[in-house]
């Protein structure tokens, strides 16, 4: 929506600036190539859009917007192209042929025009050469740049003229090597030179491609002194070129290690409650994550209209859910079994099983789609080499939240107190007065809900099915073993060190060797060194 | 007291009796059909729809009168997605339930799992899943597509069509994408593609975590040359993998993914929006537009009681096995087995794409091959389609060991995998 409205803006102040007076022939043909569109070859709607492209008549522009966004249709009973704005069953329409509002209509009165991928790629060049006088820098920017490839007379004469008036530094500095690359292909030699060396601190693929053909081709004795040192400028450029994209490389292979670390660390850290302080080996542990994920999808399904707040509510919910369903486990199995850690893990893998085909009984064996909001898709552009997904970086930020208000909670508040308390020496704890029953149920409650909240962070990364929890407990337990039973930081030490090791080792390895390798490394590790990462001390452990 | 419990007793006693006393007759007044797919586990998801799909065919057909004069009965059991149930289950089938032919499995492993079964039983199963080839067994039909009905005419289209000239082959780890990139690797070298242009990628089941392979294949794509991502990758793992295509930015017009294993249903479950221009290569799309393909969806809709579910290739492949099946026993006048597999060589049903389908002598059918963009609505637009129909190929013919052995299950031959260059049958059951 927010990119219709962007296009369509763009769309009225560029036709504004071009279309100073649209022919009557102009008119005509723009009419005529609308009506092609209607057909369902796709070489004919190809010639149609490019006469449209080429027609100065002033909703070309928004049609092709339209065309390209699959919002153009044909009205069935009219057989007329019109324009929709909105989703859902009913929607506005508007007449492509002038602008006109033509109301509201039934989505199954409309036929989509659709389009195929090489006229995607004519579109999007189409637009990007429209939109280089758009008013938003950031899509300024992203239309030079996804013009990069088919640079031409045309589009450089515009470029050198936007350069001279552009103010926005970055957009400028993007046009500087546009027009730097177009450069490359100038008859004068000092030009290329001049350019080769512009290109040097530009980290676009495009960019690097375009050196490395020039340095590939100009490898041939005969050149003379210009040709020569535009050789050697080219590639110094490249070296720094490759340089710079090595160094983002690893940066963006860091990134990619913790934003996974933190993953399992969110994964665990419920785990960490349950099994790390209170003992008991949760089997259900992944299941009470796919809860999270399911009271997700459910948020979602009873808000359609307000999907961008969804996970804030969603939250809540799948803690609370997650959390009583663990307290009722806690209560209903896991209590009478304290101490007997073989028949915990049976009863629980029980539960597990249950908890799943109870899943697909009610919301059917089907993944549910959960839908990202606007604000968590897309990337944070740093520069050229380097983008950070958003749903990462979110992720990451959560699971530091939940991390440190779990620690917090278990540091510094009375209840946290009182489950240490227990969870060193129960009887001791008793007999100063705390309620063992009790707090057991809540430690338990506790840990399911972060489960929950896992959950939560899971559904905008994989598939919310039935399935979904035992893609994570491997993973979790994993964790939780590596970084030493009991202790929080060593869950978050094992889940960061696991996610960058894993993540450095997949270029070479392959994902399936790298989990091998890192499965392996525990095996080895557990061996050596059987109480973890960071081993609980003191009297109550050595029990 | 004992008035109570005496009668009690025989009424107990009547139903018993009355249990034994029909059971044998409607036995033989009905014709048995095993239908063997995961009603739980991981590949509920896709097996479900086919169970549903052949009850419906089953339904159908005893409306119309039913078969040689008796009413069809469908026997559904639940394999679990458990490789080795699947072998107990099809024996149970066979044997206690004496059922006239099986339709079901999905995994290749599954398949692997019941072939022995099928074959010492000498029992029927229609396999109706898209598959790696190299497989060709007296007992089992194989209504879904071989290597060269839906992969090879992939790779055609994105070489001739799109210019594609680097090559991502990423898939699951497990046989048939390991089978299939192994042909298409064959194929793409036979084609002139050079070794540093082939990327080839395996990641596990339900992997989830893309950044870094979406990352290495930006970086591969970005080279220069127009890249395709050809996927085997496995239902579940779809999801996240688009995502973060669409998360990297990497659109359907810079680096195309055409991927073997995505259809209606899978596209149910996913947001199809970063997934818009993607292509996906089957025999059927539900959105193909032929009056026979109008009437399946409407009664489908009717019998699920949903008309929001949708139709897929696999459920297209039971219906075109079924209705073989269903003209080859009325054709040999019996269900015995033997009879059924030589009077189904040849015979022709129509297709849902508005076409008609052959079975050929090796136990494999001749479908069209269409190449789809996915569009918003989770539904595909053909962009491509072959002219006529593909007849499906047991052995591939670009594998040096497989291209000379040829599969004929008529009087001729009667083997599976016959070696041209040796002029014998290897005696290999399959």
């Amino acid at each position: 929506m927010r990119l219709a409205s962007t296009w369509i803006l763009a769309g009225s102040c560029v036709a504004v600036l071009l279309a100073a007076g649209p022919s009557v022939a102009d008119e005509a043909q723009f009419v005529e190539a609308l009506g092609n569109l209607k057909t369902s070859s796709f070489i004919t709607k190809t010639e149609a859009a490019k006469e449209i492209a080429a027609s100065d008549a002033e909703q070309a522009f928004v049609v092709l917007g339209a065309l390209l966004e699959g919002r153009l249709y044909v009205r069935k009973a009219e057989n007329d192209v019109v324009v929709a704005v909105g989703s859902g069953d009913e929607v506005e329409i508007a007449s492509a042929a002038h602008g006109g509002t033509l109301g509201a209509v039934a989505k199954t009165d409309l036929k989509r025009i659709i389009i195929n991928n090489q006229m995607r790629i004519m579109l999007r060049s189409d637009l990007a050469r429209l939109s280089l006088r758009a008013t938003d820098p950031a899509q300024r920017r992203k239309a030079i740049v996804s013009l990069f490839d088919s640079l031409n007379e045309q589009t450089v004469k515009l470029m050198r003229a936007a350069f001279v008036t552009e103010e926005d530094a970055a957009v400028k500095a993007t046009l500087a090597t546009a027009l730097a690359l177009a450069d490359l292909d100038s008859l004068d030699t000092k030009t290329q030179i001049a350019a080769a060396q512009t290109l040097g601190s530009s980290m676009h693929t495009a960019v690097r491609n375009r050196l490395a053909a020039l340095v590939e081709s100009g490898a041939d004795d005969a050149l003379d002194e210009q040709g020569r040192q535009l050789l050697a400028t080219a590639k110094a450029s490249l070296a720094q070129i490759e340089h710079s994209r090595k160094i983002y490389g690893l940066v963006e292979t860091t990134f990619f290690g913790l934003s996974l670390g933190f993953v399992l660390v969110l994964a665990a850290t419920g785990l960490a409650i349950t099994f790390g302080v209170m003992g008991v080996i949760n089997m259900a542990h992944g299941e009470l994550m796919m809860l999270g994920a399911y009271s997700t999808w459910v948020v979602q399904q009873a808000m359609p209209e307000h999907l961008e707040l969804s996970l804030f509510v969603a939250v809540p919910v799948a803690f609370i859910v997650a959390g009583l369903v663990g307290v009722a486990i806690e209560r209903g199995v896991v209590r009478f079994l304290y101490g007997r850690p073989l028949e915990t893990l049976l009863a629980t893998f029980g539960v597990s099983l249950l908890l799943q085909q109870t899943v697909r009984t009610i919301f059917s064996p089907l993944n549910r789609a959960v839908a990202t909001p606007e604000w968590m898709s897309g990337q944070l552009y740093l520069n050229d080499a380097l983008s950070i997904n958003y749903n990462r970086l979110y992720i990451i930020i959560f699971s530091i939240v939940v991390f440190l208000s779990l620690v917090t909670l278990l540091r510094y508040t009375t209840l946290g107190l009182q489950i240490r308390a227990v969870a060193q020496n129960r009887n001791m704890a008793k007999a100063m007065g705390v309620r063992g029953g009790w707090i057991d149920a809540v430690t338990f409650g506790l840990g399911s809900g972060v489960a929950g909240l896992a959950g939560v962070a899971l559904s905008q990364l994989t598939n919310v099915g039935p399935n979904l929890g035992q893609s994570h407990i491997v993973d979790s337990f994993m964790v939780v073993v590596f970084g030493g039973v009991g202790n929080l930081w060593g869950t978050l030490m094992a889940g960061l060190s696991l996610g960058i090791a894993n993540k450095f080792l997949e270029p070479f390895a392959g994902a399936v060797l790298a989990k091998i390798f890192v499965l392996v490394f525990i095996i080895l590790f557990i061996q050596r060194y059987p109480r973890g990462l960071f081993p609980q001390r003191g009297r109550a452990a050595e029990s | 007291m004992k008035t109570k419990a005496h009668i009690s007793l025989a009424l107990a006693a009547v139903f018993v009796s009355s249990i034994f006393s029909t059971t044998p007759t409607a036995a033989a007044e009905t014709i048995k059909v095993g239908v063997l797919h995961s009603l739980s586990g991981t590949m509920a998801i896709s097996e479900t729809t086919l169970k549903d799909t052949m009850l419906m065919l089953i339904d159908e057909q005893n409306k119309n009168g039913g078969l040689l004069g008796k009413k069809l009965e469908a026997v559904v059991v639940d394999p679990a997605s458990d490789w080795p149930l699947f072998a107990e289950k099809a024996r149970q089938l066979l044997e206690k339930d004496k059922v006239a032919a099986v339709f079901g499995c999905w995994t290749s492993v599954s398949r692997k799992s019941v072939l022995p079964v099928f074959e010492e039983l000498n029992g029927l199963l229609f396999y109706p899943v898209q598959y790696e080839g190299e497989e060709s067994s007296k007992n089992v039909f194989y209504t879904g597509a071989a290597p060269n009905q839906q992969a090879i005419p992939a790779v055609d289209y994105l070489m001739n069509d799109l210019e594609v000239k680097r090559w991502v082959l990423a898939g699951t780890d497990y046989v048939y994408p390991r089978t299939t990139n192994k042909i298409l690797e064959a194929y793409l070298k036979a084609k002139g593609v050079d070794d540093a242009d082939i990327m080839i990628n395996y990641t596990p089941f339900g992997h989830s975590d893309w950044q870094s392979i979406v990352s290495d294949i930006k970086k591969f794509g970005t080279m220069g040359k127009k890249t395709a991502v050809v996927s085997t990758i496995n239902g579940d793992a779809n999801v996240p993998f688009y995502k973060e295509l669409g998360n990297q930015g990497v659109s359907a017009a810079d680096i195309p993914v055409v991927a073997f294993s995505v259809g209606e249903e899978e596209l149910s479950g996913i947001e199809t929006k970063p997934l818009v221009g993607h292509l996906a290569a089957w025999n059927y799309f539900m959105s193909v537009d032929a009056p026979i393909n109008t009437s399946f969806i409407e009664r489908w809709h009717t019998f699920i009681k949903d008309p929001k579910r949708v139709t897929n290739d696999p459920m297209e492949a039971h219906y075109i096995g079924f209705n073989m099946w269903v003209k080859a026993v009325t054709a040999a006048g019996t269900t015995d087995p033997a009879a059924v597999q030589k009077a189904i060589i040849g015979i022709e049903v129509a297709n849902l794409s508005g076409g008609t389908s052959k079975m050929l002598a090796n136990h494999h059918i001749t479908k069209p091959v269409l190449i789809g963009e996915i569009q918003e609505d989770g539904q595909f637009a053909t962009v491509w389609q072959t002219d006529g129909l593909v007849p499906g190929d047991a052995w591939s013919d670009y594998l040096p060991d497989s291209k000379i052995l040829e599969a004929n299950w008529t009087d001729e031959l009667g083997c599976g995998n016959y070696n041209t260059v040796t002029k014998k049958c290897s005696g290999q059951n399959y």
